[in-house]
């Protein structure tokens, strides 16, 4: 009897898991997603008729090109990090703040809300206080998304990024309603506020400002809390491994509250940082998505202090880069958000590709491997 | 003249990776026949199985069936041939009833023919076949699966270690129907390391180390030691346990019930359990009868425990969380290692970390040379296989992670440790060490819960044995004063009517 089993199959790519995630990888798929992007964008400033070299040079090159471009990428790039260095530690903790961006505002309000009642003869001491309100306010909306995970074990990803859109609305309507401008012609916007609640400035005629200095310290101080201190660690596990931290008696509700209240804290310092330094006052426009791609400088970053300095340096030129495609080739702005997009796909796709070998399995068959 | 086999594996190799898990391996199974695979954890059994199985393909050799040549590429080209097997980790669909399990895999069957078969093969009644599975327990999922495999008429049946899960008196009653079975002319692969099973129910064995055939003997007619030796390669190694007096109450847990949190968790009732200094306590029983719940409500994993049912020296820790009573010198080895004991991707210099505070400074500053330095300790006290502190804590055999996670704790010196399944999948010299490093923390006046499937563990290192039965435990048995039988019986819940040995 010929054995006429049903061996035959069709020829498959089979993808198996690699058994561990190389180092390489870890640092050549941000550079990889970033020649992705690149990529990309060639082809779409191809095919909408524009000199390529000169589209990609308003991206790579232009905002690195002298004294101005580069203060204006390090105005940029502020926020960003702070935003995402307290995103890294969110994320590094397997918990998931979204609403970033809706802490940014609180922060932006709380700061703006201070600043507007001084005058030009208040102490500058008052920036002290403009940012600790900021922080403040920052960490209050997220200790919102906190509180109910905790008590009602509601999902922080929702939370948070509902949150968002009440703190925009918020911002709404305080600048039409209680903390318009009286002089304002009715337009929904506070006062500019008083000199002495300027944020310092580290050159005169840059709006480089001391934020950049902060977010320097912010990198330094984070970077010890996740590699030097127990709690740090004790977050990191939590990411990696729920049942280990639970054995170890890692406790789940000081996780929660320590990576959140870090993140809103930072968040809501960017905020302030912007309203009172480059803004000067409170609009509807101070929500600019910082806070949303601030979840990219994250990942892009490796969830690492230092690699949320690049990767926000690299967003900035995204951002800088949309404006001038506006003015210079008449390309809507929306090609940033289009470019960061393409950066975190490309950056999903080359990290779930290092953890997968494919094969060609040319018969088909089943090896129980 | 010679019968030709039903099944012939002959010069079978396989490698994977860098391990050679079959060397040029023959075996061969006669129609009638129940033949033993016998060999230890990693001998390569479990490839060898699925070889026959179809489940792997072999690198070298050759598959006869009834003297023909086949290839098997698929499990369905095996099952096509009548081939079945019984997996050792239960593998039915929990939310479906018993018949819909059972249809899963003989679809082509009407489902009213399917009934009578079941019901017929005295197996599962009409009433049990529309239970849902995770309403049953573990022996009776047992018995679903091997209903499963023989609803197919199979010429050859693989077991996988068909017993672990099951009661003494259920293993005999599988052990009637396996001969039933044979005699009706089935061919019967029987995988085990348990040698008095395989001594009571083999015509034949085929004895793997290490990747190769050691022997081919007639089980009957071999005794333990020399099974074993066949097995290990050498005489198994000796731990002596010196009798010692009892020191003061160490752990002490009156009246725990727990209510089980879903349909697959298992509830505790009126649990009552003391561990002494210097002694050695064993928690038997079949898995899945509330063991993983009872500890993880005394490693404080679970702190749902109501106030004043735990107390470690007279201190109530009923609601304190792990760290809380790690504080206070209970330690704990669990089950699993990588992703609970450890952490896989992290170094064992983090995975120290994870229950050790050496090298934390004020403000929760980590020393992380601090830490290393103990790591190292910890690898060599005993003698861990491993790179050095900076090793990820997967790259280590599951024998070394778990050596290191117990000298971790070990060395700690706790108050109370607990281990669940210390020595379950690792090699037979990592095993010795663990028992060794348990009986050296005793002797030194620590208190020791040990919960374990293996009663040769039990009985080996115990000073006082109980038995955990559908959520539910036992009182203890002094080890001296009991055998397997009364542990069997303890093991289906029945120690109402025995006469006990009254908790000192």
């Amino acid at each position: 009897m010929a054995c006429g089993l049903r061996s035959r199959r069709c020829p498959i790519l089979r993808f198996e898991r690699r058994s561990e995630s190389s180092l390489v990888w870890t640092y050549a798929s941000p550079l990889l997603a970033a020649g992705a992007t690149a990529l990309c964008a060639a082809l779409l400033f191809w095919a909408v008729g524009k000199d390529v070299g000169k589209g990609l040079s308003l991206f790579f090159i232009e905002p690195l090109r002298g004294a101005y471009a580069w203060s204006e990428l390090g105005v940029k790039a502020t926020p960003l990090i702070l935003i995402g260095l307290g995103l890294s530690v969110c994320f590094r903790a397997n918990l998931w703040n979204i609403g970033a961006e809706g802490q940014y505002v609180l922060g932006a309000i709380c700061a703006g809300a201070i600043a507007m009642r001084a005058d030009e003869t208040t102490s500058r001491a008052v920036i002290a206080l403009i940012l600790l309100a900021g922080c403040l306010g920052g960490m209050a909306w997220a200790a919102i998304t906190a509180w109910m995970r905790v008590r009602f074990r509601a999902s922080e990803i929702l939370v948070s990024l509902m949150l968002v859109y009440v703190a925009e609305l918020l911002l709404h309507y305080l600048v039409s309603g209680p903390l318009k401008d009286p002089l304002g012609f009715n337009f929904p916007q506070t006062v500019v506020f008083a000199q002495p609640t300027q944020i310092p400035r580290l050159f005169t005629g840059l709006r480089l400002h001391v934020g950049v200095l902060i977010a320097c310290a912010a990198v330094l101080a984070i970077d010890v809390f996740l590699a030097r201190t127990r709690l740090g660690f004790a977050l990191g596990v939590r990411g990696v491994a729920q049942d280990a931290a639970r054995y170890a008696g890692f406790s789940e509700r000081r996780a929660l509250w320590t990576s959140f209240l870090i993140s809103g804290g930072l968040a809501g310092l960017a905020g302030a940082l912007e309203a009172a330094g480059p803004l000067g006052q409170l609009t509807p426009h101070v929500p600019v998505g910082y806070g949303f791609s601030a979840i990219i400088v994250a990942f892009v970053g490796r969830l690492q202090p230092r690699g949320v300095v690049l990767a926000a340096l690299l967003l900035s030129m995204f951002y800088i880069g949309g404006e001038l495609s506006q003015s210079r080739l008449g390309l809507p702005k929306a090609l940033t958000g289009m470019f960061q997009g393409l950066l975190l796909i490309a950056l999903l796709v080359c990290d779930a590709a290092s953890r997968v070998r494919v094969r060609w399995v040319p018969n088909g068959a089943l090896d129980g491997r | 003249m010679k019968t030709v086999p039903r099944i012939a594996l002959s010069g079978i190799s396989k490698r994977f990776g860098d391990a050679l898990a079959n060397r040029d391996v023959s075996v061969e199974v006669s129609a009638g026949e129940i033949h033993a695979l016998l060999g230890e954890n990693g001998a390569g059994k479990s490839t060898l199985m699925k070889i026959a199985y179809g489940a792997v393909q072999p690198d070298a050799g050759q598959i006869r069936w009834n003297g023909q040549r086949v290839e098997l590429p698929s499990p369905e080209a095996a099952r096509a041939l009548g081939i079945a097997m019984v997996f050792q980790h239960l593998s039915l669909f929990e939310t479906l009833t018993v018949e819909e399990n059972l249809w899963l895999a003989h679809p082509q069957l009407k489902r009213s023919a399917l009934r009578e078969r079941a019901v017929a093969s005295g197996l599962a009644s009409a009433a049990e076949l529309a239970r849902p599975v995770y309403a049953l327990s573990v022996g009776e999922r047992q018995r679903v699966e091997l209903l499963r495999a023989l609803l197919g008429d199979p010429k050859l049946l693989i077991l996988d270690e068909p017993t672990s899960l099951l009661a003494p008196d259920a293993i005999a009653e599988l052990f009637a129907l396996l001969r039933k079975l044979a005699a009706d002319g089935c061919a019967i692969l029987y995988v085990s390391h348990k040698l008095d099973e395989i001594r009571s129910l083999c015509d034949s064995c085929s004895v793997l180390r290490k990747g190769s055939v050691t022997g081919r003997v007639v089980p009957s007619r071999e005794s333990h030691a020399s099974l074993s030796r066949l097995m290990l390669g050498a005489d198994p190694p000796l731990l002596t346990r010196q009798p010692a007096q009892p020191g003061k109450r160490v752990l002490e847990v009156r009246g725990l019930s727990l209510p089980a949190r879903d349909h697959f968790d298992k509830a505790l009732h009126e649990i009552e359990l003391t561990v002494h200094a210097r002694e050695i306590v064993g928690i038997a029983g079949l898995s899945g009868h509330g063991q993983s719940q009872l500890v993880a409500a005394l490693s404080g994993e679970d702190t749902r425990a109501p106030a004043g049912t735990i107390k470690l020296r007279d201190k109530d820790l009923s609601r304190h969380d792990s760290a809380a009573r790690r504080a206070l010198g209970l330690r704990f080895v669990p089950e699993e290692r990588l992703g609970r004991g450890a952490v896989p991707s992290m170094s064992l210099a983090c995975n120290t970390l994870l229950t050790r505070d050496v090298g934390v400074g004020r403000f929760g500053f980590v020393h992380w040379s601090a830490v290393a330095r103990l790591t190292s300790e910890l690898i060599e006290r005993l003698g861990v296989v491993a790179t050095g502190p900076s090793a990820r804590a997967d790259s280590l055999s599951g024998g070394n992670l778990q050596k290191f996670i117990l000298s971790r704790e070990l060395s700690a010196q706790p108050e109370l440790l607990i281990a669940m399944q210390p020595t379950w999948g690792v090699d037979v010299g990592a095993a010795v060490a663990i028992r060794a490093g348990l009986l050296a923390l005793r002797d030194a006046g620590g208190a020791v819960l040990v919960v374990s499937e293996d009663l040769d563990e039990l009985f080996e290192i115990c000073d006082r044995v109980c038995v955990m039965a559908d959520g539910r435990l036992s009182p203890s048995l002094a080890v001296e004063q009991t055998d397997m039988a009364q542990i069997g019986t303890y093991m289906s819940g029945l120690w109402a009517t025995q006469s006990e040995v009254p908790n000192p």
